[in-house]
């Protein structure tokens, strides 16, 4: 396409997006002359510009808008919510209009006549009544002359003509005959501000430049290369003698981290490109339902990368648009429920922990359970039997279940069954989470955890049949692993389907050899350990088995040529430390593909299986490791995780020792040194200087305030299932009961108490 | 003067081919690959070339010639693609021949199979015939067995 067109439509789409904002907000504030001028440049912009380039029907639609938006400015049209919905339709056709363009290169062949119709007449009825109020009110007007200031077409200018065609876009303020244009009510407060010019708008102007994205993403996949070859330097380098090499790498090195940061921060934009449409979805749909909707932003400068942004920019609508058809009661119910009429609307973006979390709450009605479980239960998701032991928590989740829509009628806004679902699935395939908080009556929040950016994900590195596979870190849920008698015995088959039990529930077996074809699906095993990942997708839990279970590493993502892209079990593949290249796998593809998601759709089946395996077993898992000479435990579901670190990186802030874990400070505790009776001799304090081999085992715990704890333990033995009830007396602080696990009595620590017993403190880290 | 075109020739079998160089990128020896589990055998893996993921084309495969010996080390055209970059696989790499196009030919009606649909047409050289390569056609192709 034309390069001129090309740049006009980019600039008039950012153009439009700016005018629904300020049309709305100018809805609020009538008077502010500012705004007016600002949605007058735009118009008028366009309309010059298309007028140069020849698209003549949509010149003559922004040309009737410009009319009234003139009329407005002068004071002889008042702005009532009439007037705002004609200048939004007229937004729209042009909207329309450049879409055609952009796809037919020609404004096409809709004359839009009734809003040309619509536009005239409110100009008119509204000029009439301004000038009998304005009569009263003597002002003379200010005479405007912003540099930017377009000429205001007081003429009624032929619809885009030859002659129109050759005008510059916009004329020299000097040609305006603004001064002739009779009465008008502006009050003088608001037209000084007009006329100070802002000089922010230059100066943005001349520090930025408009990037292809492609060449950004060449530029971030030859900096993933850099990054790669760094490493691989650094790593022959670790062997050779020479101090200005090393030297040379490390700059070499810092230089690369750096760049690759610039690089990524190019492709970041702040969230608020997406939020600036919603002021405008909210006011149109809110007016539809009757509802009175403000709608409140934090953190619109959060951002995050271009791709992303794209992606949930969808999702966010959606779940905007619930908030306000299904979320904020009418005025009437809400002073009813003595709430402000008004309902809040709100947006909240921020950083956490490497994650960006955009929080889209309303205070409305909150979620009904009840109702929710009824029409689950109508729907046919789940049986009356499951909801009976369903938790609030569940019950709320259900929404997200395909197929389900609370609306009592359906409206032309939601309702009609592609819902919450779609908006889970979108969130989760960009590698996000979707999380939702209602208290009835109180209203609703929905969270939405999305990663910084698409390009470089942390990843779990597994072999299968010698073959190397990344397993993105976000569907992630836990590795078991089974040795012995366990790996001959612990995975069972229902009809065919292999099982496994997870803490006493059935967790579907997917083979990836198999899966990937690379080994004949139900041929005899015998394997002396099995490594099952336990994987989340779309809401169900499932077991990948692999041979080997290697690293978790940070990966460059790259996407996969054309003729694989139909392989739904591959996400894209990456370039490993090594060189070589690495599939990823597609969680949900896999799951897909081994049908573990349609099979377990069958809810109520495999809720009676559960059920059954929960009666027999009212077990809990529980984790034995040695602590000195003695053995002791906690519950497996208070492990966050197990980890092995090296002694070497243990590191002592202020006699605590921390190790850095996660991109995060972990405070280690030795529970052994706590617990009196067992303490040891005194430890040799690996300190600095000292660089000791070996591995310490660490068991890693979240505390209630959220903070994760590392317990070095000696040992971990074994993971048992065992009946708790049969917990006896602790007969000492810091142990929550004694149990007896295979014919061992052994101590249940209670790690909380514990480490109020240490007074352990916690190495605060703050976001950057 | 009549235009001519130039080639980047390679063996395949007992066969001369050639594909035109602007769409080459670069020929490469031998190099490892990372094989795709559940991918047609016409695509037998993925290389690394400098940090650009490039899919392997097996073109004795896709000419449904016989297979590769099991240690051959195939040497690689890598073809410039509207999406990303394609090495095909071939037996050697020659060198890059300009042509006169008094010499070509369309492959006669009686040429049959896969031959017919993947080539462009062949010119007459002292001998031989250096076949060219219909690029585009080659990578149509479904990327799992049905």
């Amino acid at each position: 396409m034309d390069d001129l067109v090309n740049e006009f439509l980019i600039e008039s789409h950012e153009n439009l997006d700016q005018l629904d904002r300020n049309l709305v907000q100018l809805e609020e504030d009538p008077e502010n002359r500012e705004l007016l001028a600002s949605i007058f440049r735009t118009i008028h912009t366009i309309k010059g510009t298309c007028g140069f380039l020849g698209f003549n029907r949509l010149e003559s639609v922004t040309h009737v808008g410009e009319n009234l938006l003139s009329k407005l400015r002068d004071g002889e049209v008042r702005l009532n919510p009439e007037v705002t919905s004609g200048l939004l339709h007229m937004v729209d056709a042009v909207r329309e209009m450049l879409s055609v363009i952009e796809n037919e290169q020609n404004d096409g062949a809709e004359e839009y006549a009734d809003l040309k119709v619509e536009l005239t007449r409110l100009l008119e009825a509204e000029a009439a009544g301004a000038a009998a109020a304005a009569s009263g009110a003597a002002e003379e007007p200010q005479k405007e002359s912003t540099p930017t200031q377009a000429e205001p077409e007081k003429e009624a200018a032929p619809c885009g003509q030859q002659a129109t065609a050759s005008e510059p876009v916009q004329e020299p303020a000097a040609e305006q005959t603004e001064a002739e244009v009779p009465a008008a009510a502006a009050p003088r407060g608001e037209t000084g501000s007009a006329n100070t010019p802002r000089p922010q708008n230059a100066s943005i102007a001349d520090t930025s430049i408009r990037v292809d994205v492609h060449l950004l993403d060449r530029l971030m996949n030859l900096v993933g290369e850099l990054v790669l070859s760094r490493n691989q330097i650094l790593q022959h380098l670790s062997g050779v003698e020479l101090p200005a090499l090393h030297a040379t790498s490390q700059r070499l090195n810092h230089i690369t981290s750096e760049l690759q940061e610039g690089v990524m921060k190019t492709r970041m934009q702040p969230v608020g490109n997406i939020w600036n449409k919603f002021p405008r979805v909210v006011r149109d749909l809110a007016r539809g339902c009757g509802k009175q909707v403000r709608i409140e932003m934090e953190g619109k400068n959060t951002e995050l990368d271009k791709t992303l942004i794209e992606a949930i920019k969808d999702p966010l609508t959606h779940l905007v648009r619930n908030s306000v058809d299904h979320g904020i009661e009418s005025p009437e119910i809400r002073k009813a429920a003595g709430k402000h009429p008004e309902g809040v609307l709100s947006l909240v973006a921020y950083h956490e922990g490497g994650m960006v979390i955009i929080e889209v709450g309303d205070d409305g009605g909150g979620l009904d359970g009840e109702r929710i479980r009824d029409k689950a239960i109508e729907r046919g998701l789940i049986t009356e039997e499951s909801a009976e032991r369903m938790s609030g928590k569940e019950l709320q989740n259900l929404i997200f279940r395909p197929g389900f829509s609370t609306a009592k009628q359906v409206t032309n806004v939601s309702g009609r069954g592609v819902g919450m679902d779609v908006v889970k699935t979108n969130i989760e395939r960009i590698g996000g989470s979707v999380d939702l908080d209602s208290t009835m009556g109180q209203g609703t929040t929905v969270r939405v955890k999305i990663p910084l950016t698409l390009a470089i994900i942390p990843a779990l590195i597994v072999s299968c049949a010698g073959e190397r596979f990344a397993v993105p870190q976000v569907s992630l849920l836990e590795l078991v692993r089974l040795q012995g008698e366990d790996a001959r015995k612990g995975i069972e088959r229902i009809s065919d389907a292999p099982v496994f039990r997870l803490r006493g529930k059935l967790l579907p077996i997917v083979y990836l050899d198999e899966e990937l074809g690379l080994r004949k699906a139900g041929e005899p095993r015998e394997d002396e350990k099995i490594n099952i990942v336990v994987l989340q997708a779309d809401s169900q839990h499932f077991g990948l088995v692999v041979d080997q279970i290697n690293d978790s590493e940070e990966i460059v993502v790259k996407p996969l040529s054309r003729q694989l892209k139909a392989i739904a079990q591959y996400a894209g593949a990456t370039i490993m430390g090594d060189g070589r290249v690495a599939l990823i796998l597609d969680v949900m593809g896999m799951a897909q593909k081994a049908n573990v998601i349609s099979k377990l759709r069958d809810q109520a089946l495999i809720d009676m299986a559960r059920a059954a395996a929960e009666e027999d077993l009212d077990l809990e898992s529980v984790l034995v490791f040695r602590l000195g000479s003695g053995r002791m435990s906690m519950k497996l579901s208070q492990v966050k995780r197990l980890e092995e670190i090296e002694l070497a990186s243990v590191e002592k802030v202020g006699g605590v020792e921390v190790v850095q874990y996660r991109g995060d400070i972990m405070t280690l505790v030795r529970p052994d040194e706590i617990l009196s009776e067992r303490r040891r001799e005194p430890r040799e304090v690996e300190g600095a200087g000292s660089a000791r081999e070996g591995l310490l085992h660490v068991v890693v715990y979240t505390t209630s305030c959220g903070h994760d704890v590392g317990l070095v333990v000696d040992e971990i033995v074994d993971i048992v299932e065992t009946n708790l009830e049969e917990t006896r007396q602790a007969t000492r602080e810091g142990v929550g009961g004694v149990i007896v696990i295979k014919e061992r009595v052994t101590e249940m620590l209670d790690v909380d108490h514990l480490l109020e017993m240490g007074q352990v403190r916690f190495v605060e880290t703050t976001m950057a | 003067m009549a235009e001519r075109r130039q080639f980047c020739t390679f063996m395949l079998g007992e066969h001369f081919f050639g594909v035109e160089v602007t769409r080459v990128q670069e020929v490469l020896r031998y190099q490892e690959m990372t094989r795709i589990p559940l991918a047609a055998e016409t695509l037998p893996g993925l290389i690394n070339l400098r940090g650009q993921i490039v899919t392997a084309v097996d073109l004795r495969s896709r000419m449904d010639m016989e297979p590769f010996a099991p240690d051959a080390t195939p040497m690689n055209v890598v073809i410039k693609t509207g999406d990303g970059m394609i090495s095909l696989l071939v037996d050697e790499i020659r060198d890059v021949h300009e042509m006169d196009e008094e010499r070509f030919e369309r492959v006669p009606e009686t040429v049959s199979g896969v031959a017919r649909e993947l080539l462009e047409g062949a010119y007459k050289l002292d001998g031989s015939l250096l076949l060219i390569l219909d690029v585009d056609r080659t990578l149509q192709f479904e990327a799992q067995d049905a």
